[in-house]
């Protein structure tokens, strides 16, 4: 079986795969990338914070028309988990306005991206509906 | 007794569409010289220049001083995303401001005719091996796989979160937006698009972004748009058919992001621009109400709705209600984008925050013809670049 890796650095897979956030130790903002200060604060201290893996859709858009090479159509979301903003794919469920809703409930997955000329399979996360 | 303001002096937009013929320095060079005759005036009276043409190479400003006038003066290349056209002008101004000079040239120019999607419009190809690059340690593009990077994607995001925050807005909102702006546009000879498309033309047209199909999004073309603005103390000694001509700058107002929740994962056009609308009404000591008519940044149909909000045109969460009301409609009690707007007049990036400035001057001078909003006092003229930056101009007709 191939070695796998996160697609991005905030991503840890395991048994229980989730989003991990530095947080501004001084007032508690959130970034998935490396800061070099707070946006928020300015201070310079941040720690390692799981992020919820369950959320709900408060905007999305279905993708029709994208660069050459990108699957359309497809769902890019913003998902509010407990009170931290995760842009997203959206996944198992039909691309269409009837299915996907603003409010609707969903959770974190993961979806495989491919394999590399190494054989290292890189792993990406999505969200796909809860219920 | 010469107050602090700032006039605009002479102003001018070249027609926005294709022109095959020409390059930005043409068309940069074309607009800045009718704003000059404009104005009365000529490179000669030009304290300062400030330009910006966002998808060129750079030093547009050098470029057009070697085509309409060498004169040594300061030439400072402005860039800003989308709020470069507007970011210029406020160069030109804060220059008079800071009393360096008295008068000053502005201008934006673009050539994007047939480029297609401007962000979002190319995805690295994937590596042969897994390689980890940027600030998120992604191994490969995350267009399409961790959300969408096209505009028409992130501002339909935009129209969706208002949606869902306060209700009474759907699909068929934003193209009613869409149709109201088509409608003007047909009184516009300058807009790249003067066509008027039914409801149901608008909704079922191309899809490109849910809900934005292709009409609801801005028109990519070639155009140029150049401002001189004047101190008060220099207007004064102009003649009065200048003064009369001349259209007072009521307030100029640029921000950037304040940090929120979320504003790094989809873009908050909101909050910096209802801090710049606080901003601008406090300084020119008007309100939203006064207002006779807005010219605001529709890059998307999704984004005109949000920003009816953001200006304060309507009471926090009912913009839906507000624009249901044909309130934005040329007929109605606040006229929104009676030039197209960005739908269909068109969005040469750079030019744009001139443009704009521009159709609120006709306006206020009483020289706008078939489209002409009788009696206009007062105007605003809005434009957002993402990153973020919001330039806001409140416009006044002259008192002379």
């Amino acid at each position: 079986m191939s070695e796998q890796i996160p697609f991005v650095d905030y991503l840890q897979l395991g048994d229980k795969p989730r989003l991990i956030a530095n947080e501004c130790t001084s007032c508690g903002a959130r970034y998935f990338d490396r800061r070099n200060a707070c946006a928020s604060c300015f201070a310079t201290d941040f720690k390692k914070v799981d992020i919820a893996t369950e959320g709900t859709v408060t905007a999305f858009t279905i993708v029709a028309f994208a660069a050459p090479g990108i699957l359309v159509p497809f769902v890019s979301a913003i998902v509010d988990c407990d009170g931290t903003s995760v842009r997203t794919n959206l996944t198992n469920v039909t691309p269409d306005p009837e299915h996907v809703t603003l409010g609707m409930k969903v959770r974190l997955t993961t979806v495989p991206v491919g394999i590399d000329e190494a054989g290292t399979e890189a792993i990406n996360y999505a969200f796909e509906p809860a219920a | 007794m010469a107050s602090d303001d700032i006039w605009i002096l002479g102003i001018n937009m070249t027609k926005f569409g294709k022109h095959a013929d020409k390059d930005t320095v043409d068309l940069a060079s074309r607009a800045a010289m009718a704003a000059l005759a404009d104005g009365g005036v000529t490179m000669r009276d030009m304290g300062v220049l400030a330009a910006g043409c966002l998808m060129g190479s750079g030093g547009i400003a050098q470029q057009i001083q070697k085509q309409i006038g060498q004169t040594g003066i300061p030439a400072y290349n402005v860039a800003n995303a989308c709020a470069t056209g507007a970011t210029a002008l406020r160069v030109a101004i804060m220059s008079i401001k800071a009393g360096e000079c008295d008068m000053g040239l502005a201008v934006g120019v673009e050539k994007l005719s047939g480029v297609g999607l401007l962000a979002g419009g190319s995805r690295k190809d994937d590596g042969k091996t897994w390689t980890r690059q940027g600030r998120y340690g992604a191994v490969a593009g995350v267009d399409g796989r961790i959300g969408t990077d096209t505009m028409p994607g992130v501002f339909a995001q935009v129209g969706m979160e208002y949606a869902h925050k306060y209700g009474g807005v759907d699909f068929d909102t934003f193209a009613k937006i869409s149709e109201k702006n088509h409608a003007h546009s047909t009184l516009n000879p300058l807009a790249a698009y003067s066509k008027r498309f039914t409801l149901d033309e608008i909704k079922n047209d191309m899809m490109i972004s849910y809900p934005n199909t292709r009409p609801m999004c801005s028109a990519n073309c070639d155009g140029g748009a150049a401002a001189v603005v004047v101190s008060d103390a220099k207007l004064k000694t102009l003649s009065l058919g200048q003064q009369r001509r001349a259209v007072k700058v009521s307030a100029s107002i640029l921000t950037s992001d304040p940090w929120q929740e979320a504003c790094q994962v989809l873009p908050d056009v909101n909050t910096l621009t209802r801090r710049a609308a606080e901003q601008a009404y406090a300084q020119a000591g008007v309100g939203p109400e006064d207002l006779d008519l807005v010219e605001l940044h529709d890059c998307f149909a999704t984004a005109e709705l949000v920003h009816y909000d953001n200006l304060m045109l309507c009471k926090p969460g009912e913009a839906g209600a507000f624009f249901d009301s044909g309130a934005t409609w040329r007929d109605g009690t606040t006229p929104v984008n009676v030039s197209g707007g960005l739908q269909s007049k068109g969005h040469p990036i750079a030019a744009t925050g001139i443009a704009n400035i521009w159709e609120v001057c006709h306006h206020l001078r009483g020289e706008a013809g078939d489209r002409q909003i009788e009696g206009a006092k007062v105007g605003l003229a809005h434009v957002i670049g993402l990153g973020s930056a919001c330039g806001i101009h409140i416009l006044e007709k002259s008192a002379a």
